[in-house]
């Protein structure tokens, strides 16, 4: 049983898609965000965006450890029950890969185990999302919808991870001007100045902001990521060259 | 849910869940009963690269574990609502494969609800043995050899679920690392093993001496039932550059069947040594090496004339598998022994004596 969640949830609202040129889509239950691309992050959503829980632990390793007692954490918080859950958003990256693999399996597994659908989510959409809707609550910096800017994130081996946003679409996502990239930490700024975007650096992914991600998705019918993990690198390895020799 | 046990009065249906290196095993078992042992493989993609190279079986990981836990569900005909248990391998390995494992796991036993068991990987090893039907159950003590890719230990087992003591392990290389290295040197493909023993058969085992490892008298009173493969691979490799430095082609097949024959040679001998001394006539072999011929052959032949029963759990599940996981957290629940907690992580370097991970309460 879940925690401190005894008496379970109502699942919360239903977010639905009522254009003319396609099918309506109910989103029922509840979000179950998981991102492990930074720290580790958990969140429950409904499917209109109200936040029912948001965990997370800022340590950049320990991703298994934490990951098990997040959810049911996020699980306990949001006063719901593992059958309330009805999509699990994935952190997709991109993230040092060792740690943002836990929250990936973890994502698919905890799907799995609930036969929902797993929806695949760019990290730096979270972020990006949290920074436009906060932007359009409070009046932000000027014109926060046409500004361009840069979600950055240490992406470790003297290299950001960064993805260029402008503004929010029709279906409230943000629009990608540029998808993930790695870029030498010394070359960033120039980068970034050429591009005429604004910097803003990550420390962390908020979770309930990927499952409302996840949700407008769903809603409009939308794959907003790939099925496959953001890597941006290849595996390390080098290829073996001829035997070492020995002394003779 | 994490933390309690299971109370039943049937035998407990648990999935195990293996990642440690590059096989991805989902295993499914009923007690003592297997009902699935399905395996997933990065091997082909680390054969270029002549050996397990992390990164790359940490990726293999990913994408294998969902299609492998469906296909194992298929194979035993059970539902993930049936499971009475999870079990995962919480080390030693590969830090960043078995952390795959470990973050799959504890997410399913959280959606379904369900126990979780975090187990040691080389204890379940010597629980593969009790998913030998056919053979009557496993008598304690016994000394268990475990020889693969990734390890080479000596134990000493009072109790599956409760006393397994580290006698000795290797310094370096593990057994089935040497014969990668040693494989590469005589110009032969990745995985060496089955390579070396295609070469060896038409090989004259004694043809030329290598070293024992570890096995002078000095060694053997400091590091009785340890394993160092080093200094053969280099001697191997000596060996045959004066050949060719000396223009002589290099026999392959006497090379590789006098390697072998060392390698046999020190695994046999100190299994039989830890027999002898803890008066142990019990000798359990496991892990991917033993699917080698003539280390069984060996083992069987010696251990007869010592009068030592020598135990060899069917060869699928002597390979890294999941159903050995499952099978060890099966034991430990008809032992009762409750769940661990959910803090527990990926350990490399798990102690053999840690059969079961609690996790922090
Ligand atoms: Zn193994």
């Amino acid at each position: 049983m879940v925690g401190g969640g005894a008496g379970g949830g109502t699942g919360g609202g239903a977010a639905a898609r009522t254009d003319a040129d396609g099918p309506t889509v109910t989103l029922e239950g509840v979000i179950l965000g998981i991102d492990t691309s930074l720290g580790t992050a958990v969140a429950v959503v409904e499917p209109d965006g109200v936040v029912r829980a948001q965990v997370e632990s800022a340590d950049p390793r320990g991703h298994a450890e934490v990951i098990g007692t997040l959810i049911q954490r996020a699980l306990a918080e949001a006063s719901v029950t593992v059958s309330d859950i009805s999509y699990v958003a994935a952190g997709m990256g991109p993230g040092p890969f060792t740690g943002l693999r836990v929250g990936i399996a973890a994502a698919r597994a905890f799907a799995l185990g609930r036969g929902v659908p797993v929806v695949p989510v760019v990290s730096h959409d979270a972020v990006a999302l949290e920074l436009l809707l906060h932007d359009a609550l409070t009046g932000g910096y000027e014109d926060a919808a046409d500004e361009s800017f840069a979600v950055v994130t240490d992406a470790r081996r003297r290299e950001f991870a960064s993805t260029l946003y402008r503004g929010l679409d029709d279906d409230g996502l943000p629009v990608r001007l540029a998808e993930p990239a790695l870029t030498p930490r010394d070359d960033l700024d120039r980068m970034l100045q050429a591009a005429g975007v604004i910097r803003r650096d990550a420390e962390r992914i908020p979770a309930a902001m990927l499952a409302l991600a996840a949700s407008r998705a769903v809603v409009a019918g939308r794959t907003i990521a790939p099925a496959d993990v953001l890597y941006l690198r290849s595996p390390d390895v080098t290829m073996p060259g001829a035997p070492k020799r020995v002394n003779l | 849910m994490a933390g309690r046990g299971v109370h039943m009065n049937r035998e407990p249906l648990v999935l195990g869940i293996e990642t440690s290196c590059d096989e991805t095993g989902i295993g499914i078992v009923r007690g003592r009963t297997l009902l699935s042992n399905t395996i997933a493989s990065s091997m082909d993609e680390h054969a270029r690269y002549g050996g397990v190279v992390p990164e790359v079986a940490a990726r293999a990981h990913l994408e294998a574990l969902e299609p492998a836990i469906r296909a194992a569900l298929a194979e035993a005909d059970v539902a993930l609502a049936d499971l009475d248990a999870v079990a995962v391998t919480s080390g030693p390995g590969l830090a960043g494969a078995l952390m795959v494992g470990v973050g799959a796991a504890k997410a399913l036993a959280v959606s379904l609800e369900k126990p979780l068991y975090a187990v040691n990987h080389l204890v379940g090893h010597i629980a593969a043995d009790v998913l030998d039907g056919d053979a009557p159950p496993l008598e304690y003590p016994t000394v268990a050899l475990l020889v693969s890719g990734g390890h080479t230990s000596l134990l000493l087992v009072r109790d599956l679920t409760s006393d397994v003591e580290l006698l000795g392990e290797t310094m370096d290389d593990a057994a089935g690392e040497a014969f990668d290295k040693v494989a590469r040197l005589l110009g032969l493909p990745y995985p060496g093993g089955p390579e070396i023993d295609r070469a060896a058969a038409s090989g004259d085992p004694l043809a030329i001496t290598f070293p024992r490892g570890l096995s002078r008298a000095s060694d053997m009173a400091a590091h009785r039932y340890d394993f160092s493969f080093s200094g053969l691979k280099t001697a191997v490799a000596r060996w045959t550059e004066q050949r060719q430095a000396a223009g002589e082609p290099v026999p392959v097949a006497d090379v590789a069947a006098s390697f072998r024959e060392a390698v046999v040679d020190v695994l046999v001998t100190k299994a039989l040594a830890a027999c002898r001394d803890h008066d142990v006539p019990r000798l359990l072999l496991g892990g991917g090496v033993i699917a080698n011929r003539r280390l069984r052959d060996v083992a069987l032949e010696r251990a007869a004339a010592e009068r030592v029963t020598v135990r060899i759990p069917p060869l699928s599940l002597c390979t890294d598998n999941g159903a050995m996981i499952a099978a060890l957290a099966s034991e430990l629940i008809m032992a009762g022994r409750p769940a661990s907690t959910l803090e527990f992580g990926a350990d490399s370097t798990l102690p053999v004596t840690e059969i079961q991970v609690a996790g922090s309460a």
